[in-house]
């Protein structure tokens, strides 16, 4: 078994996990972060997207709303190629009460948060498709943000600045001695490093001066490992996502709650959410029609063309979310969205560990920021935060990007879709030997931008999808996956490839089948025919074949049946005709 | 007052494979026959080759000899109704529309043809661009693929034929394609580049020139064919092939692509000029939008209507053929409420719930691919009473459901077989 030690361990590669790590890197601490799956891969990947402005929490949470908003600010400038400010609307219908309006508006200017009341009229000149009847609404300051790419760029940066960051590294165990935890074992699912499919597996044990607990929902499996209780309320959420958007900004329902009130334009698409259920496992759970439908038929009262457009995919995420023992809140909706950390030295005696549950993604970096303060506390360490300043990898200069983006040669909408999503490193990736085509049509991602996804990530491809956006348009990787896995030859063989082609292939099929009608039913048939007929992928593993008994061409001596002459049986076919068409044979 | 309409004896509703097929076989019985069809078909979609079987029900495979698992078919499925023997006249049709433009009418047995993945599928019928490339020939082979055209890697294409097993040496090697097309050009434009042989590099060179030149350097001695990306002409193909193989000394072939796949549109092509040649009348860029019945007789369709520019033209013929395609084409359509066919409204069994429409593995065993109409044996659409839609309307192709043509390579098969069979009946039941 391999050993290593760290001063900090992380456990969780989510938004909170990558945002302590930069945090604790950028201090000068040496930085293990494990992640079982992909970055993103639990509840970030998993999200809507939305940037909160806080008005959301305006009436129910004033401490949240000021918060968001002082991050909302932040974030516009340490994350600029992350976040897209689309603003955003807290729309009223007749049936939403007046005074909900009143009491919204009231507190998002109580919290600092700019808020301009529009007419119904001015909603739509704003947002063509809401509905007529929408009668009034509040203009907030509302974002849209990549949370693969702020994800990515903060664990790009923790190991710029020497972090270890290793993903497919699943915890098997806490190593606990008395009441000190000392360290984890993990599970690397292809060796460390960067993912190589088809490598074996190997087990190390990682001790740290310290250990983060950073897995969200899974923060009470985890802790479990070491005899912690930590009472997780996983709750689940769909997000169902359109295939254009109809919106290009937010759209929130201004009601006191309930399910189905966000729409959130998000690059190429728009994201519809969400429903808030309680769930007892976070990796099991059901994923069911009616919340599907829900989302749609909801918010389809406030932009009604929603109800038949073409949805691309719908997928679940589980929200964190904690209260301390003996709140014993019924509704999870009523659940509060704030971050607790978990001091398990101080709550149960166990010195070297903390656990983070909760809080919400907007406010990841105060959060890591908290909790770097306390791990640096615990550990006697004095050094600065830096992370509300220093801008992630790609946001530095972001205003002179797109004045550069003319040397590469791309037509104008694919260079511009490529500096929104590369930002200041635009330049070092796209500047490359050799032609540059375009690999994923739907999202207009180039072959250097992959092969710069794959450099950092192996062979991996749903972490080049998440860095990327490659296969997550209208074909849903229909057309790309098999593009996007031929970049891994030669370095990588045939076998390799393939195996990271099925996965990615698989991956992307699951969430469709959400949206499997209209469009998309025949975007998926056409898919399925595509690989299992034109490429008869769906039989790549045949097994041994006797080429010899099938038919190797007339003049090849490999014919096993009986040869037809010409035509076939008396009066089968149009021999007439047949001679009309002198000449064009052969081609 | 009863309005005039247009008048035809059959007339058949779409133009992909399984619409030709029937519009032409309806012909060569003498009727008087019409084709209208909407948008442009899925042929362009399709790899070209005319698959008939290559997996039996099982899943067994790949089988050697697809006619002889027609006979443990389920009853439900499109051959089962129409029976082995019609498929073998509708092949046999097929070979004399098509000439020499496809192989493989001299033996019963299956080709197994590379695929742009590095896989090989078992296929009745190939385009004669891909004849010299099937996996059963032992000539050693060098495939060639292009910096620019990204779906086909011909490195990776020859590690998956080798580790296929096929029973030849082959490489693969990736070059610039000759000339200053933008790095995502089409594969159409490739192809016009070719039959038009294009004058490259400030006029000095033509491209067939400059290509065999870029080629010549990675042929080995013990090189007896090149396979290459399906982009080698749309007009002139023949002469393009011809070209490369001459200047070479090796024989050419192509690996079949997805969309747009140019031996799919050749196909088209050929099809529709064989139509003309039949003196089939062809109405194109119109849908169907609305029918009635005979007003004395509720079971007959007595005439349809299309839209052409928002005028609504009424078309009458005695017999009809619905080959309006499957999921793809639009003949059968899917909300969240349901599945529908949309232009008789004939029914389409499904399952209430909507994720049983799909499997949860993405080659899993999807009822999605199944969708489509039941059928009698002579091909008519059935109710759920299991009586017919409409005594003079058959349907063909991938409107038919109870086939899964992706896992049973059966796709091109099917469309042939019933286009035959019902254009074939059209025809006769007008004569008699």
């Amino acid at each position: 078994m391999e050993r290593s030690t760290t001063d900090v361990l992380v456990l969780g590669g989510g938004s909170t996990g990558c945002g302590i790590a930069r945090d604790l890197a950028l201090r000068g601490l040496e930085v293990t972060l494990v992640e079982r799956g992909n970055l993103t891969h639990g509840t970030t990947g998993r999200m809507h997207g939305l940037l909160h402005s806080g008005g959301r929490y305006a009436v129910s949470d004033r401490a949240s709303a000021r918060e968001c908003i002082a991050e909302n600010r932040i974030l516009r400038e340490i994350a600029g190629h992350c976040v897209e400010q689309t603003g955003g609307l807290f729309v009223k219908r007749p049936e939403d009460p007046d005074d909900y309006f009143e009491q919204k508006l009231r507190g998002c200017r109580d919290c600092g948060i700019p808020a301009e009341v529009l007419s119904g009229t001015e909603a739509r000149a704003l947002e063509p498709y809401l509905a007529p009847d929408v009668e009034r609404a509040i203009r907030v300051p509302d974002g849209a943000v990549d949370p693969f790419r702020l994800c990515v760029a903060n664990a790009m940066d923790a190991e710029a600045h020497g972090a270890r960051i290793e993903t497919h590294a699943e915890v098997v165990d806490l190593l606990r001695e008395g009441e000190e935890v000392t360290g984890v074992r993990v599970r690397h699912d292809s060796g460390p490093g960067k993912r190589t499919h088809l490598r074996p597996g190997t087990t190390e044990e990682i001790t740290a001066d310290y250990v983060v607990n950073a897995t969200g929902a899974w923060a009470g499996n985890v802790a479990a490992l070491a005899d912690l209780e930590v009472a997780v309320r996983p709750s689940k959420g769909v997000m169902t996502i359109m295939n254009v958007r109809q919106v290009d900004t937010v759209i929130n329902r201004c009601r006191p709650k309930g399910d189905a009130d966000i729409i959130v334009p998000h690059e190429t698409t728009a994201i519809l959410g969400t429903t808030d259920e309680e769930v007892s496992d976070p990796d099991d759970y059901p994923e069911e029609r009616w919340e599907v439908d829900l989302v749609i038929d909801q918010l389809a009262e406030l932009v009604p063309i929603l109800r038949e457009a073409r949805t691309i995919r719908s997928f679940w995420g589980v929200r964190p979310l904690y209260e301390p023992p003996g709140t014993a809140t019924v509704d999870p909706t009523d659940i509060t969205r704030d971050f607790f950390l978990l001091d398990h030295a101080e709550r149960d005696g166990v010195t070297g560990i903390a656990s983070i549950v909760g809080g919400k993604f907007t406010t990841y970096r105060a959060m890591a920021e908290e909790i770097a303060d306390h791990v640096c506390a615990a550990l006697g360490v004095s050094a600065r935060c830096e992370t509300a300043e220093r801008p992630l990898p790609g946001s530095e200069n972001l205003e002179s990007v797109l004045e550069r983006m003319d040397a590469f040669g791309l037509r104008s909408p694919i260079a511009r879709r490529s500096a929104d999503r590369l930002g200041s490193r635009a330049p070092d990736v796209l500047e490359c030997d050799g032609p540059n085509p375009v690999l994923c049509d739907c999202e207009g991602v180039t072959r250097a931008e992959v092969r710069d996804a794959i450099a950092a990530s192996g062979t991996d491809l749903n972490a080049v999808r998440i860095r990327t956006r490659a296969s997550m348009g209208n074909c849903q990787g229909g057309f790309c996956c098999r593009e996007l896995a031929q970049e891994l030859h030669p370095d990588h063989g045939h076998e390799v490839t393939m195996a990271a082609l099925a996965d990615l292939f698989t991956e992307r099929w699951k969430g469709q089948r959400h949206a499997l009608w209209g469009e998309q039913l025949s975007q998926a048939m056409l898919t399925y025919a595509l690989h299992a007929a034109t490429l008869n992928r769906d039989r790549a593993d045949d097994g041994p074949l006797e080429f010899g008994t099938f038919d190797a061409g007339p003049d090849r001596g490999g014919e096993t049946g009986v040869p037809v002459a010409d035509g076939g049986p008396e009066g089968s076919g149009p021999h007439g005709r047949e001679r009309t068409r002198g000449g064009r044979g052969g081609d | 007052m009863v309005a005039v309409a247009i008048e035809d004896d059959v007339l058949v509703v779409g133009g992909g494979l399984a619409g030709l097929t029937a519009a032409l076989a309806a012909a060569d019985t003498g009727a008087r026959v019409r084709l209208i069809s909407h948008k442009r078909s899925t042929l362009r979609h399709a790899s070209g080759l005319i698959d008939v079987l290559g997996y039996g029900p099982d899943g067994r495979g790949p089988l050697v000899d697809p006619f002889e698992a027609l006979e443990s078919l389920p009853e439900t499925h499109p051959y089962a109704r129409v029976g082995s023997e019609i498929v073998r006249e509708a092949l046999h049709f097929f070979d004399a529309v098509v000439g020499d433009a496809y192989g493989g009418c001299h033996t019963t047995a299956n080709a197994l043809v590379p695929t742009a993945d590095g896989t090989v599928k078992p296929t009745a019928r190939y385009p004669a661009s891909v004849a010299a490339g099937l996996a059963s020939d032992a000539r050693a082979t060098l495939l060639v693929g292009f910096e620019t055209v990204t779906d086909l890697n011909a490195p990776l294409v020859a590690a998956g034929l080798e580790a296929s097993g096929v029973p030849f040496p082959v490489r693969g090697e990736t070059v610039p394609f000759p000339g200053g097309l933008r790095d995502d050009a089409t594969r159409t434009r490739y192809a016009r580049a070719l039959d038009q042989d294009e004058r490259v590099e400030a006029g000095s060179v033509r491209v067939r020139t400059a290509l065999a030149e870029a080629i010549r350097s990675l042929l080995r001695p013990a090189d007896r064919r090149l396979g290459l990306p399906a982009l080698l002409g749309l007009e002139n193909a023949a002469v393009v092939r011809r070209d490369l193989e001459e200047r070479l000394g090796v024989a050419v072939f192509e690996l079949p692509t997805g969309p747009p796949s140019l031996p799919g549109e050749r196909l088209e092509r050929l099809l529709f000029d064989a139509l003309e040649a039949a003196g089939v009348r062809v109405t194109t860029g119109v849908p169907v939008v609305d029918f009635e019945t005979e007003s004395d007789d509720p079971t007959r369709i007595a005439r349809v209507f299309v839209d052409r520019n928002g005028a609504r033209v009424p078309h009458r013929a005695y017999e009809y053929v619905l080959a309006t395609g499957g999921l793809v084409g639009k003949g059968i359509r899917s909300s969240r409420a349901g599945v529908r066919e949309p232009v008789f409204g004939c029914p389409v069994a499904h399952p209430d719930e909507r994720i049983e429409w799909s499997a949860a593995a993405p080659f899993g065993e999807h009822a999605f691919a199944r969708f489509g109409l039941e059928t009698d044996g002579w091909l008519r659409p059935l109710e759920t009473d299991g009586s017919p839609v409409f005594a003079n309307l058959r349907a063909a192709g991938a409107v038919l459901g109870g086939y899964d043509f992706p896992a049973e390579c059966s796709g091109s098969g099917v469309s042939l077989a019933t286009g035959y069979a019902a254009g074939r009946e059209a025809g006769l039941e007008v004569s008699a």
